[in-house]
């Protein structure tokens, strides 16, 4: 490892261990895992800002019936950018820093198996939300067709359409050599001691969401092209004029939209299965049932997707295969959550920061987990189907859980990260802020659905008008309560409390992953020689 | 301390304003004017409450152990990790339930399908940004767009208070009629992009799809007057486009039918008729708030970058005929009308522009022209996409 960085570090002596280069070149051309880690987390923290921003535009125009801010198409504009931003900029960003950082620390290897292309992965991934973020500017404005891009409507965007596609072509390379690097570091690299079934469930989640990443972005590439030819090539693959189907689109996309759904909830489970046993201090329960039912769920997840068209008008055989494919879901998926519990269940439970998100994890996920089953049952699906109780649905199971899990991730090794305490009390305040405004924010779009109203509406009729305006001052509070993260990373960064912080960072944490056997904050390089034995204790 | 006291205050206030204001919303599913409505609401409920239940479970299980396996409350930890009994438990026992979900979703779901032995027929077009309804077995057939007094409330910054807007965003100017206690089979198609045509009443949604044909039914019970709007992403005003659903009593649907046919008649000679530059003018003006503003503008000063301005617009005040084939055929995001509009709205609308917002070519064009264009011309937009893909590659 020492010789690539060696490669651009002319100016230092080379007598003993390297550093990183100084000033901002070294986070252009950084190939350090941490570095990269690093860059990810920031950048996705960053576009967390500028699709919450969105959404507070979107949540604005729907304080009160009527339109007071923004036009209809730019509405729709956000609804989709808010998606796409927070989807490739923030969530899956977020993931993959962890992992850049985490995943060496936690098998006891020395980096990643291919540091230059993780470099490229992350520039190639800031490239593609620039290219994406740009098309605001453009004549005829940023896509509105939604995050889904289906045509026919998405046909009709204006300059901005090979931009959104070749920028979905550049995060597209970026995730797929991302997961490539991540499953080589993770069948390469990992202590002699470590094996397969000692992982850590972070390990385990990612490498399984590495594989889902890999067979689903050339798919979601594929679509978007089949687009762009469509748009200036003259075919007609979603156009019935043409001897084409739109709804051939829709199937190519959910085939890589459901499991893109798994690649952001597969590591949360994975985060949530590392803090959970810390803090209830006692081993993760159910740790093999746990990776199994990981894979089940990653499976089940390519053989569901048209869960999201059942009103596209499918034969009845496929509307009941469907149906019954999603319902198993919930099997696997249950099994998590009883574990989590079981977990929990006879612990020594202390409720720091990253516990109490985890534990509203558990919960708040698992209420989004319900709306899944209900909506899986597809003819109540045929009321639900594109109103706020999906919206209401897919926020549960992202919001208060992919989000949270990372704010939890955030708060779980900032310490370790940085060597410095953040403040507990404002980050207390930060989770009851959070999960208090995030349920006023979320939990009435379950009845505005109910009672009928569409999702991707910029306006709507007066009965809706009270649960909306409760929603926005949820919204509002949620936005505004994630400044207080920032503030805290900041500080923290700078020095945090001043406590000193052990190589543990939290009790007995050492017993749960090799992560804690390194100082705090890790040398540059870590595991330049692999560790003889590896903590059993965190299953 | 003075902030705080007013945010409390207003929360307060909002609790009341919600309290008071109970009877105007619903908190769950419509439970319909069908029997699908009906199955589909209790399907719903059924395993609302089995999630209920779970929920109570498993949250009464982790809340139990929060509070009492607490390092503060001195409780030290167990360190068991495994149980394979208790794990195949909690996976079989989902599964039984999932079996029970299965059982009467499968039959709501074949019912919902079935469409064989339908009384009568309505054909269901999606447009941007209105339905067309056309009944196959009467030959009625007309367009429903949503209704003036809430198009007027709903631009931005207009001033109106939608709350003095009866129906505001769910009314239509002509509402499509059925008839109660018959069997009513939907085709459901589109014309430019997707869209998705809910009644909640009825207790489904049917996306429909241009160039495919979707099928539903449905058997209204009660006379009544339901509501719903589109619920498919479809462009700038697809939360513009209700649907209003007026079921009758036979003989009053009958009448109705009598009725719509001698509107036919009725649009038919007005077709004919001569008309004046200033009848014309009259009549476009409100054909082009309905059809036309919302993009264009109501002063014909579109919006930069998206869509043009009418106002010293070279088309508008060049040749007419190639105005009014573009509106007739739409181009890119413009629609194509020619199907839209009557020969007469038609007619008036082009003349209207011509001679209006701030242009004045002075022509006009008589409906009786548009007549024999629509009857040389009767297809739909063929060359739009050539059009689209012109101007990509320009």
């Amino acid at each position: 490892m020492s010789a690539v960085v060696t490669e651009h570090d002319d100016h230092h002596e080379h007598d003993h261990d390297h550093g990183p280069s100084k000033g901002l070149l070294r986070w252009l051309i950084t190939t350090n895992h941490k570095d990269i880690g690093t860059l990810y987390l920031l950048f996705a923290l960053a576009m967390f800002f500028v699709g919450g921003a969105m959404a507070l535009v979107i949540r604005a125009e729907l304080f009160e019936p009527g339109l007071q801010f923004v036009q209809p198409q730019f509405f729709n504009s956000m609804t989709t950018m808010h998606a796409l931003v927070m989807v490739f900029g923030a969530v899956m960003p977020a993931f993959v820093g962890l992992a850049n950082w985490m995943i060496p620390m936690m098998i006891g290897a020395p980096d990643m198996a291919l540091p230059r292309m993780n470099n490229m992965s992350f520039w190639l991934l800031v490239a593609g939300v620039l290219m994406l973020a740009s098309t605001l500017f453009m004549e005829g404005g940023a896509p509105a067709s939604g995050w889904t891009l289906y045509p026919p409507l998405v046909l009709q965007t204006g300059a901005a359409l090979p931009f959104a596609i070749f920028s979905v072509h550049l995060l597209g390379i970026s995730s797929i050599m991302g997961a490539i690097n991540i499953i080589a570091t993770i069948f390469n690299m990992r202590a002699p001691a470590m094996t397969l079934m000692k992982m850590p469930l972070f390990v385990w989640t990612w490498l399984i969401t590495a594989f889902l990443l890999i067979a689903i972005m050339p798919v979601f590439a594929g679509a978007v092209t089949m687009l762009l030819t469509d748009r200036f090539f003259g075919t007609s693959f979603f156009d019935a004029a043409g001897g084409g189907d739109p709804v051939l689109y829709q199937h190519i996309f959910w085939f890589f939209g459901h499991p893109e759904v798994y690649v952001m909830i597969l590591p949360t489970f994975g985060v949530a299965s590392t803090i959970i046993p810390v803090f209830a201090r006692k081993p993760l329960f159910g740790y093999s049932s746990m990776v199994y039912a990981t894979a089940a769920i990653a499976f089940l997840s390519f053989i569901v997707w048209a869960h999201h068209m059942f009103t596209v008008g499918m034969p009845i055989a496929g509307e009941l295969y469907f149906m019954y494919a999603t319902m198993l879901i919930a099997i696997p998926t249950g099994v998590k959550v009883f574990n989590w519990t079981a977990t929990m269940w006879k612990g020594s439970m202390t409720f720091e920061t990253p516990m109490l998100f985890s534990i509203a994890f558990v919960v708040l996920f698992t209420m989004g987990g319900f709306t899944g089953l209900m909506m899986s049952v597809a003819p109540s699906d045929f009321q639900y189907h594109d109103t706020y109780f999906i919206v209401a649905h897919f926020h549960y199971t992202l919001v208060p859980a992919s989000i949270f899990i990372l704010m939890a991730a955030g708060y779980f090794w900032l310490p370790k990260w940085t060597g410095h305490m953040y403040d507990e009390k404002i980050g207390k305040l930060h989770f009851w802020l959070s999960a208090i405004s995030v349920n006023i924010l979320f939990f009435p779009q379950h009845f505005l659905g109910l009672a009928g109203m569409p999702r991707r509406i910029p306006d709507y009729a007066v009965q809706f008008a009270d649960w909306n305006m409760v929603s926005s001052i949820g919204a509002f509070i949620f936005g505004f309560s994630q400044l207080l993260f920032l503030w805290i990373v900041v500080k923290t960064i700078k020095g945090g409390t001043g406590e000193v912080v052990t190589d543990e960072v939290w009790e007995d944490a050492s017993k749960h992953g090799l992560e804690w056997t390194l100082p705090s904050p890790p040398p540059y390089h870590t595991f330049t020689t692999p560790p003889e034995i590896v903590p059993t204790e965190h299953f | 301390m003075k902030k705080a006291k007013q945010l409390i205050a207003c929360v307060i206030l909002m609790a009341m304003s919600l309290e008071s204001a109970q009877a105007a919303y619903d908190l769950n599913l419509k439970q319909g004017v069908t029997q699908i409505s009906h199955d589909v609401y209790d399907l719903h409920m059924l395993i609302l409450w089995i999630c209920v239940f779970i929920g109570i479970a498993v949250f009464g299980a982790m809340f139990y152990s929060i509070y009492y396996h607490r390092k503060s409350r001195g409780h030290v930890a167990s360190q068991f990790h495994e149980s394979t009994k208790i794990e195949i438990l909690w996976t079989i026992i989902p599964t039984l339930i999932l079996v029970g979900m299965a059982i009467p979703a499968t039959k709501t779901m074949m019912e919902l399908n079935d469409v064989q032995d339908a009384d009568m027929s309505i054909k269901v077009t999606g447009w941007q940004w209105k339905w067309e309804y056309e009944y196959l077995d009467t030959g009625v057939h007309f367009f429903s767009s949503l209704d003036e007094a809430s198009n007027r409330a709903r631009q931005l910054g207009s001033g109106i208070d939608p709350r003095s807007v009866p129906h505001y965003l769910l009314n239509v100017d002509n509402p499509l009629v059925i008839p109660v206690k018959k069997k009513i089979r939907f085709l459901f198609t589109a014309a430019d992009v997707l869209h998705s045509w809910w009644v909640p009443d009825l207790g489904w949604k049917k996306d429909t799809i241009p160039g495919f044909i979707n099928e539903a039914w449905t058997y209204v019970e009660k006379p009544g007057t339901y509501r719903g709007q589109c619920t498919e992403l479809c462009g700038k005003d697809h939360g513009f486009m209700p649907i209003v659903v007026i079921a009758m009593e036979q003989v009053d649907y009958d009448n109705w039918v009598a009725e719509q046919k001698g509107l036919v008649a009725e649009t038919n000679a007005a077709a004919e008729k001569e008309w004046s530059k200033d009848e014309l003018i009259a009549k476009g003006e409100s054909v082009y708030q309905n059809n036309c503003a919302s993009c264009h503008m109501a002063d014909g000063a579109g919006m930069a970058g998206a869509f043009p301005a009418l106002s010293g617009s070279k088309l508008v005040n060049g040749d007419i005929n190639s105005q009014i084939d573009l509106v007739y055929k739409g181009k890119g995001m413009m629609p194509a009308f020619g199907q839209m509009l009557s020969e007469v709205d038609f007619a008036a609308v082009i003349t209207y522009t011509r001679n209006a917002l701030g242009n004045a070519v002075g022509d006009s064009v008589q409906p009786s022209a548009i007549k024999s264009l629509k009857s040389s011309a009767p297809a739909q937009n063929d060359d739009k996409d050539e059009d689209d893909k012109d101007e990509g590659n320009t």
